[in-house]
């Protein structure tokens, strides 16, 4: 089949991923707020915790990684579908980083009464957006694709290797945001019903981030198709 | 070897022989440097903030956007005549050019440091001279770490549509690490804490300079045109 | 083009580049003993100044190759860089410096033995000694493309590519530049003069192609004055353009 009809193909797919996806989210809301206790000191607030942490693990670690993958990728073998699955994965992740963002401090103004207090996480969070945005508007600034691709994977490594260090710098200081409770040596504190939809919103969250990754990333090889189409078009005359 | 020392010394003279000349961007820095010390003078106020407290963070302020300044110096210089390929034409290696220009820029910022420093002590009152010694090691460190970053970002951000503006993005997110260490142990060192109580952050930004210096060597050459 | 047993002093094969969605150069086929001179003709966009930064090894195509002297031009191959000099219609050089500043600095790139030297001497072949010690900012459009020249021949390459070395030049500096080129000819330097002046390319060459849309329409030895050259041009442009 043609280049065309296979990112075609690869579109319907990765919708269709993308609403098993969001099938898989709503039924987090459905869990999280019928079937899940509450928790004893913070009442329903923390139900955003389901959204907030898998949003979190979304943004910082898988969608990042896969930019700082893929980017290290293309610049050994300069196929410029790996730049076109880097950028899909760094707008999926601004987005996701953005639900980080927002959930992060309307958690903190119900459970400690600010909007903002300069915690270690969600400062993390917001350097590592400032990266983000960094690697969209240097997208935005070069139109030729080849310059384009080659730009945003250098910027896309060195990002890539600044999250370790943005952690580190960001732990040195004090931090007030809870403790891990997930993921500590020895048993987990969350009790059953509660660790199970954790796990299970983790879950979800990863399938929805593939799903909108596959949507976008067929997007835009499909946009690249035809720009090409276009182009050759115009030379076949000759 | 001995040709890449070479290089990098002729692209590096070559670059502050250039800078002397103009002066432009260093004396904006100095321009620069000089009106925060002011503004900060009369904005706070004494009674309610000590100088001591808030020095370390004006300082590092002061540094990073006068830093940047003399980054974007750094590459446009050869947009001019398209001098670039000049270079890229000649036997000079990639790793040469990033050298020297990190180089150039180092000498750049360190020269305003230099003047800076001393400014600051005399305004803000801070006992600079008993801990000297570390507090040049810090700044020279954090220096190196968003110079070398700064130097890589602003060939790339030259030849965008938006030119030397995107710099800054771009360079904003590589200086957090740099930055909040040094500002962190400069506050340390004026109130004179043991050296037990820095050095978590001390080899946090060697850390972060080895990683980064290392790591845009190799990638430069990417970001010339090929 | 010339029969020799020895590798020809400049050969290039199927050479194509693309930019994005834009095909610059789609197979482009030459080769140029040494001493002989191509010129290449053809409207803006033909993509004769991407075949021009490909031989300068400032660009690395899509496919094909480039030898000079039976060599392959190899990527970040400093060797080959030394083979080659470039004049375009950009100096290279530093307004901020003086003319002989640059050329120090030139000589140091190409790790000449003596830098100092070598730049006096170059300054002194192009008849710009006297403003040696002047920034290069100060000088007329005539006097930089000179200077040009002089950066250009420093490390003395085997072949010269030009880039619309013309352009922008009155008839004072045009005839100076003609009579230096002349020079490089007599030489024996291999040259590619890229320009879409026929009236000043056709004088240097022996070999003349036409190039449309990046490919060579027509290439050949010089077999024919400035009206032929002319036409055939009109021609070739008004088929493809």
């Amino acid at each position: 089949m043609t280049a065309t009809q296979s990112a075609e193909r690869a579109l319907k797919r990765g919708g269709i991923l993308m609403a098993v996806g969001l099938f898989l989210v709503a039924g987090v809301y459905v869990r999280a707020l019928l079937f899940t206790p509450e928790e004893a000191t913070q009442g329903l607030a923390q139900k955003i915790f389901y959204i907030h942490a898998p949003s979190a693990w979304v943004a910082l670690y898988l969608a990042y990684g896969v930019v700082g993958i893929f980017s290290v990728l293309y610049l050994f073998l300069k196929d410029p579908r790996l730049d076109l699955l880097a950028s899909s994965s760094a707008e999926v992740g601004t987005v996701f980083t953005t639900v980080v963002l927002i959930t992060g401090p309307i958690w903190g103004k119900t459970i400690w009464g600010a909007w903002w207090t300069w915690d270690a996480r969600l400062t993390a969070t917001l350097f590592l957006y400032f990266v983000y945005l960094a690697y969209l508007v240097l997208r935005s600034a070069v139109d030729e694709p080849g310059r384009r691709a080659r730009y945003s994977a250098v910027l896309g490594i060195l990002g890539a290797l600044l999250v370790p260090f943005i952690h580190m710098t960001v732990y040195l200081f004090r931090t007030l945001h809870p403790m891990p409770v997930v993921l500590q040596p020895g048993r987990p504190r969350v009790p059953g019903p509660m660790l199970v939809t954790i796990l299970y919103a983790f879950f979800a969250f990863t399938v929805f981030y593939f799903g909108l990754l596959a949507r976008r990333y067929a997007w835009a090889r499909l946009k690249a198709e035809r720009a090409q189409r276009e182009a050759d078009g115009g030379d076949a005359s000759r | 070897m001995a040709s890449l020392l070479a290089e990098t010394r002729a692209i590096a003279a070559k670059d502050l022989l250039l800078e002397f000349r103009s002066r432009t961007a260093f004396l904006s820095a100095l321009v620069f440097t000089a009106l925060v010390l002011a503004i900060f003078n009369f904005a706070r106020d004494p009674t309610a903030v000590s100088a001591t407290d808030l020095a370390p963070s004006v300082l590092w302020i002061t540094f990073s956007f006068a830093g940047v300044l003399g980054l974007n110096r750094a590459f446009s210089l050869e947009k001019e005549n398209r001098a670039i390929d000049g270079l890229l034409l000649s036997p000079a290696s990639r790793t040469a050019l990033y050298l020297g220009k990190t180089v150039a820029n180092l000498v750049f910022v360190g020269a305003v440091e230099a003047i800076a420093l001393p400014l600051f002590a005399l305004f803000f009152n801070v006992p600079l001279l008993d801990v000297l010694g570390p507090l040049v090691l810090v700044i020279a460190l954090a220096t190196v770490g968003f110079v070398a970053v700064g130097t890589l970002m602003s060939s790339m951000a030259v030849n965008t549509k938006f030119g030397e503006m995107l710099l800054l993005v771009l360079v904003l997110p590589f200086l957090i690490t740099p930055v909040s260490t040094a500002a962190e142990m400069t506050a340390k060192l004026f109130a004179h804490r043991p050296f037990a109580e820095w050095a978590p952050w001390l080899k946090l930004l060697g850390a972060y300079d080895i990683t980064f210096v290392v790591l845009c060597t190799l990638v430069f050459e990417f970001t010339l045109e090929e | 083009m010339r029969d020799t047993a020895s590798a020809p002093a400049l050969e290039v094969a199927g050479l194509a580049k693309r930019f994005g969605h834009v095909r610059a150069l789609r197979g482009v086929d030459f080769a140029l003993g040494a001493g002989e001179s191509l010129a290449v003709f053809g409207p803006n966009g033909a993509g004769k100044t991407t075949l021009l930064r490909v031989l300068a090894g400032l660009l690395r195509p899509d496919a094909g190759t480039v030898r000079f002297g039976g060599a392959a031009l190899v990527r970040g191959d400093a060797q080959h860089r030394r083979r080659v000099g470039l004049i375009s219609h950009h100096s290279l050089l530093y307004d901020g410096l003086t003319a002989a500043e640059n050329l120090v600095f030139y000589a140091r790139l190409y790790s000449l033995a003596d830098p100092h030297a070598a730049a006096a001497g170059a300054l002194a072949g192009v008849g710009l000694e006297a403003r040696a010690g002047d920034p290069v900012g100060t000088f007329s459009r005539g006097m930089v493309q000179r200077l040009a020249i002089a950066r250009a021949l420093l490390h003395d390459p085997d072949v010269m590519l030009l880039d619309e070395p013309f352009s922008g030049l009155d008839q004072r500096a045009a005839a100076t530049l003609r009579s230096l080129l002349g020079r490089l000819r007599a030489e024996r330097r291999t040259m590619v003069v890229v320009t879409h002046n026929i009236d000043e390319g056709l004088e240097l060459a022996t070999h003349v192609a036409i190039q449309v849309a990046g490919r060579f329409v027509s290439l050949g030895p010089r077999d024919g004055d400035l009206a032929a050259y002319r036409a055939r041009y009109a021609e070739a442009t008004a088929r493809d353009g």
